[in-house]
């Protein structure tokens, strides 16, 4: 039953890395670039030891 | 129909000193507590009275027995740090966390400035408690991504005539499918094994039953608490513990302002052939969080096939046709139906034209890009930092805060209300009486809590409990004039006692 399948928008590759990406157009490439400059100034140097580190007790 | 309704959000946030990984969490919430209880009354320390407290009672009818209970639930032998703020709002220890429930409000976008309000707060408390320690660093998320969930929970004021049965089918489709626009968004698929794949929901992998009163393990889709703080007999306290700490003001606004809707809806009508049961809801909620598309159709009860954002769509047909009815719909229900509308407008068209608008497409956006540019895997740590920081609450490292300033995540309230209600509390409901009194008199204050407010007038008289019982009286139009005239706590007490 058609209704049963799980529908691609675009009928591309199903991986994971590749699907979603093809959804940002070229014209938000600059903006992005701008923005991950900024991004990457306040990012944890760190991250692989904040990752880790990073373990809370559990919660409601 | 409206949106209004008394709700109130809690949030427990993620506590964390990362030159210190071995902190003992619950000492450092309860120094980051005690910390700014210490700033906002230095002189004194106004205890929360307990004694209205009821955590045991379930919404269906029945009361869980003590020693029955996971000692998890006993809320109220908690002796731990806990104050109640000039804003009407609670903050203390809960767990192994700092938590700050918003004071009692009577619209989304009051739940969505107190709520922000909470951030200021929680901030300037951890700011304190650094000052004698190492920097103490919160999240407002809710998983470490290594097998702990901690809650984002919302409560509404719903009519005690609805019936629970009804409300349990309906909203847990509801729940289910409104991940689309309220979820945080998450790196990491499980529990204890993760996949670094990302995820609409934060909390989506952590639940375990439909119905219950835990919050802690075997989380229910739906929680059956039921301690009303008012009149039982009118009213029960629908408590979701199921959605995402939002950061986004669009999302935030969104999770409750739909939710608040369709439980009018199901105070006003029969929902006696809902046709949108699901056949399996706890699968359904974690193929929902996983279905960056939104493409998967979930199937129903009926036997249909229907897809979340579907399901979204015929919940807000089912609003739409019921405010027909009514003459004029307030702005704050336009504006919670117009983002409704817009987003799954949005959504079912392409996920990323709601990139300045909804936390997990902003936060897959920026995984993304980082990823791209860098060549990272999914699991590289600068991408799980990147999930992170998102959350993270001081200004100068939050990523969605950074968004904002940016232009790049939409905001719905301004820097100066949310200023504000750090320290005032909302004029709508009972939190105005509250806050008003701790603003005026704290210092013959003994105690409050979310039903009563008890004066300590002098050393030779008993302690006064002035009993709140209604959420929606003690509000500002009620009481402003008695508070413009009194000039002390007795003077208070008496005219409220003779009016």
């Amino acid at each position: 039953m058609a209704e049963r399948e799980q529908i691609t928008s675009t009928g591309q590759s199903h991986d994971e890395d590749s699907h979603l990406e093809t959804n940002v157009t070229q014209s938000d490439t600059n903006r992005a670039d701008e923005l991950l400059d900024e991004i990457d100034a306040v990012l944890e140097k760190n991250a692989a030891e904040f990752v880790k580190g990073f373990v809370q007790k559990g919660g409601q | 129909m409206s949106v209004k309704r008394v709700i109130g959000i809690e949030n427990e946030y993620g506590i964390s000193q990362p030159a210190n990984p071995t902190a003992n969490p619950m000492a450092l919430s309860t120094l980051v507590v005690d910390s700014y209880a210490n700033y906002v009354y230095p002189h004194k320390k106004i205890r929360w009275d307990y004694d209205l407290e009821d955590p045991l009672r379930d919404a269906r009818g029945f009361d869980l027995s003590r020693p029955e209970a996971d000692p998890s639930l006993l809320t109220d032998e908690m002796t731990v740090s806990n104050v109640i703020l000039t804003n009407g709002a609670r903050f203390y220890v809960d767990h192994a966390h700092p938590e700050y429930a918003t004071p009692e409000v009577n619209s989304p976008r009051e739940a969505l400035v107190w709520d922000r309000a909470g951030e200021l707060i929680i901030t300037k408390a951890a700011e304190l408690a650094s000052q004698s320690t190492q920097e103490i660093y919160i999240h407002k998320n809710n998983t470490d991504n290594k097998g702990v969930s901690y809650g984002t929970h919302e409560n509404y004021l719903v009519s005690r005539e609805t019936p629970f049965n009804k409300i349990i089918s309906v909203l847990t489709t509801f729940f289910v499918t409104r991940q689309i626009f309220t979820g945080a968004g998450r790196l990491g698929i499980g529990v204890n094994e993760i996949d670094f794949e990302y995820q609409i929901s934060q909390r989506a992998d952590f639940f375990e039953t439909l119905v219950g009163l835990e919050t802690t393990m075997r989380r229910p889709i739906i929680n059956t608490r039921d301690e009303p703080h008012a009149d039982p007999n009118l009213y029960r306290r629908l408590h979701v513990i199921i959605g995402d700490a939002n950061m986004s003001d669009v999302s935030n606004l969104l999770k409750i302002g739909t939710t608040s809707l369709v439980l009018k809806l199901l105070e006003d009508s029969d929902f006696d052939d809902f046709e949108l049961e699901l056949d399996a809801p706890l699968e359904a909620l974690k193929m929902v969080s996983q279905d960056l598309e939104l493409k998967k159709k979930l199937k129903l009860k009926n036997g249909k096939y229907l897809t979340a954002i579907e399901i979204q769509d015929i919940f807000l047909e089912k609003v739409q046709h019921h405010l027909e009815k009514i003459d004029e719909i307030d702005p704050d229900t336009q504006e919670t139906l117009n983002w409704w509308q817009k987003i799954l407008d949005l959504l079912r068209e392409d996920i990323f034209l709601t990139v300045n608008y909804l936390d997990w497409v902003a936060k897959l956006n920026l995984i993304q890009n980082l990823k791209f540019r860098d060549n990272l895997k999914w699991s590289d740590s600068v991408l799980q930092m990147l999930d992170l920081q998102y959350a993270d609450l001081n200004p100068n490292r939050s990523l969605a805060r950074l968004l904002e300033r940016k232009g790049s995540l939409k905001r719905l309230v301004g820097e100066a209300e949310i200023t504000a209600a750090v320290k005032f509390p909302p004029n709508s409901t009972r939190a105005w009486f509250r806050g008003q009194s701790l603003l005026r008199f704290s210092n013959q204050i003994a105690g409050a809590s979310w039903d009563s407010v008890i004066f300590d007038l002098s050393a030779d008289r008993p302690l006064i409990r002035i009993p709140t019982l209604d959420p929606l009286k003690g509000n500002q139009e009620q009481l402003g004039d008695i508070f413009e005239s009194v000039k002390s706590a007795a003077d208070l007490v008496m005219r409220l006692s003779h009016s």
